[in-house]
């Protein structure tokens, strides 16, 4: 049995709403999972139900290859990092993170709590209390506490969501390295497709209570299954019916590079109608002659171009996405 | 800036005639001597006080201090499940909260009476029960300290439920989850979590609970019949039947000092940080 987690067919209904409409999946022992997916699409519903905040309308939610559903949320060995981080607030970081190790009667508490602080680099910080601890601090402990217990699947609500964006880029590395070090599955749930794609395994992304497509992230970008899964990973240029990514979408006729394009490739013409400046890039934005607006994300030398210059729009045939 | 000063002033007026005036004057008769008819007079002295060391008066203020103890505590077990279960419901949350007000409609005094209606020998509990032949005689419901104890529970039930349910309504629902989830069953969530976290509710309703039910007159008068006076029916009886004005201010300079004692060792210990 490699697959810890399996859900099957699992729908919710809320009064006058379909939150899930059948959703089936199977997370391997060990991995980084993410749910992707807009607010709203049921990621949090899936993610509470197999806590056992909810019960689902119909369908099973197995753990280990068992079925869980009558299972109270303190009968499941699974454990939730929230959102707000739900710490206790008259506990210090020691006593929150030592809470499931109590109520499970374990062993070693001292040791294990001591090893979990130093996990989450805040050994020292033991005796304060939330309160006393920055944003970062507190989803340490938050983590640490959940980490502790040895859940089957540790489950993240957007825990990076409170988080500034420097120390949430940071984060993704420590979180994505932590899950390595510990070899707990984790389940993280987000509506922001970087943070999917840079710590997962594999990904499900989510719309409408539906699955449109698991799998690697490079496959799923690369190779979206629909529309809305090529739209919802990244920027996408619909061009005569097919989609093409503004980083392969190039722009011909600029200073130093041959205004020709490669016979290999497709192209367009048009015009400049503005950029925007990223530092490390250029987005340039070009109204085609067929009327169609398309982004190219350019080297820094694009930033030259003015609105209203006649430019080549071209792209390599492998890269582009086709739908039905 | 000169101008909002005044704003305070009728408040400032009205607690200099209706509270420290009035306290004042209670305060200078509790230290003075009863007159032959009933009057007031020298010489100054503090032998109402020692008065209240009598074993007989000690028994009262005893029983009153158990009396709003045992309710407080009674009002707390009721209302903390019923403050967690309105707290959690989501449809129906506000016609819970008009539920627990609706008595307030009602004349306290005419609900009062209702209680004797219901308790007394030949009350409706009372026949219901002889009816169905589930007993004999009358059972003895009214007119004893149980009595008393039920009509100060049911009196101010709802300020120890409101206070409580102001600060679990606050309480952020993913704490009990996370309880939940790190492996704790219902009740010790409740008494480690939630319990300690709604603690100034719970404070602040007892407080609200035991002061009122300490100096309750109406209640014991009604449904005590007497027989199980408290330091309220001590103070109107004096003032009173036995016009004793002096022991009366007397009687009540105590209780208010003693009141004002628990509340302020309260207070500070609610001043070291609770979360």
């Amino acid at each position: 049995m490699s697959d810890v987690l399996e859900l099957r067919e699992l729908v919710k209904d809320y009064p006058g709403q379909r939150a899930l409409a059948g959703i089936s999946l199977a997370v391997p022992r060990g991995s980084f999972f993410s749910l992707l997916g807009p607010s709203g699409c049921g990621k949090t519903t899936t993610l509470r139900m197999i806590a056992g905040f909810e019960q689902p309308t119909s369908g099973d939610v197995l753990l280990s290859g068992e079925r869980v559903n009558d299972r109270k949320p303190y009968e499941r060995n699974v454990s939730t990092v929230f959102q707000s981080y739900a710490l206790f607030p008259h506990f210090t970081a020691q006593q929150n993170i030592e809470f499931g190790l109590r109520q499970r009667r374990a062993p070693d508490i001292g040791k294990r709590v001591a090893e979990a602080l130093a996990l989450v680099s805040l050994t020292g910080k033991e005796e304060r209390r939330p309160a006393q601890l920055s944003g970062g601090e507190r989803q340490r402990v938050a983590l640490a506490r959940s980490l502790v217990v040895q859940p089957d699947v540790l489950l993240l609500d957007e825990p990076l969501a409170a988080l500034d964006p420097k120390l949430r880029k940071q984060m993704r590395l420590e979180l994505k390295a932590m899950q390595r070090r510990v070899g707990i599955t984790f389940l993280l749930v987000t509506h922001d497709q970087e943070e999917a794609m840079s710590m997962s395994d594999q990904l499900a992304v989510m719309n409408e209570g539906r699955i449109e497509q698991v799998g690697a992230p490079e496959d799923v970008y690369l190779r979206p299954a629909n529309r809305f899964v090529a739209g919802f990973l990244g920027a996408v240029n619909w061009i005569g019916g097919v989609g093409v990514r503004p980083e392969a979408t190039r722009i011909g006729g600029m200073d130093g590079q041959a205004k020709a394009c490669p016979t290999s490739g497709r192209q367009r013409r048009g015009a400049v109608t503005g950029s925007v400046f990223l530092g490390d890039s250029v987005e340039v934005s070009v109204r085609l002659e067929t009327g169609e607006h398309v982004i190219a994300q350019a080297p820094r030398g694009a930033a030259a171009l003015q609105a209203g210059e006649a430019v080549g729009v071209w792209w390599d045939a492998a890269e582009e996405l086709k739908f039905p | 800036m000169k101008l909002r000063r005044w704003f305070l002033l009728p408040a400032w007026l009205w607690m200099a005639l209706l509270f420290l005036a009035p306290f004042a004057i209670v305060l200078a008769y509790s230290l003075l001597t009863r007159g032959t008819y009933g009057g007031v007079g020298g010489p100054w002295t503090l032998e109402n006080y020692q008065r209240l060391l009598d074993p007989l008066y000690l028994t009262i203020l005893l029983r009153s201090f158990a009396m709003a103890a045992a309710a407080t505590a009674i009002c707390l077990a009721l209302a903390f499940p019923a403050a967690l279960f309105i707290a959690r419901s989501n449809r129906h949350r506000n016609l819970y909260l008009q539920l627990v007000m609706l008595p307030f409609w009602t004349s306290f005094l005419v609900r009062t009476y209702a209680w004797m209606f219901l308790l007394r020998d030949t009350g409706l509990i009372n026949t219901a029960l002889q009816w169905t032949g589930i007993i004999h005689g009358p059972l003895p419901l009214l007119y004893n300290n149980g009595a008393v104890l039920l009509g100060l529970v049911y009196g101010y039930l709802p300020f120890m439920v409101l206070p409580i349910y102001a600060t679990l309504e606050r309480m952020d629902p993913a704490l009990a989850e996370a309880a939940a989830d790190l492996g704790a069953r219902p009740m010790v969530t409740v008494l480690r979590i939630i319990a300690p976290l709604a603690m100034p509710g719970i404070l602040a309703g007892s407080v609200l609970v035991f002061i009122p039910c300490l100096g309750a007159y109406l209640t014991p008068d009604l449904l005590g019949g007497g027989r199980s006076a408290m330091v309220g029916n001590l103070v109107q009886n004096q003032f009173t039947t036995a016009r004793d004005w002096p022991f009366g201010s007397a009687v009540s300079i105590a209780l208010m000092a003693l009141v004002t004692a628990l509340l302020w060792a309260l207070l500070r210990k609610q001043k070291e940080p609770i979360a």
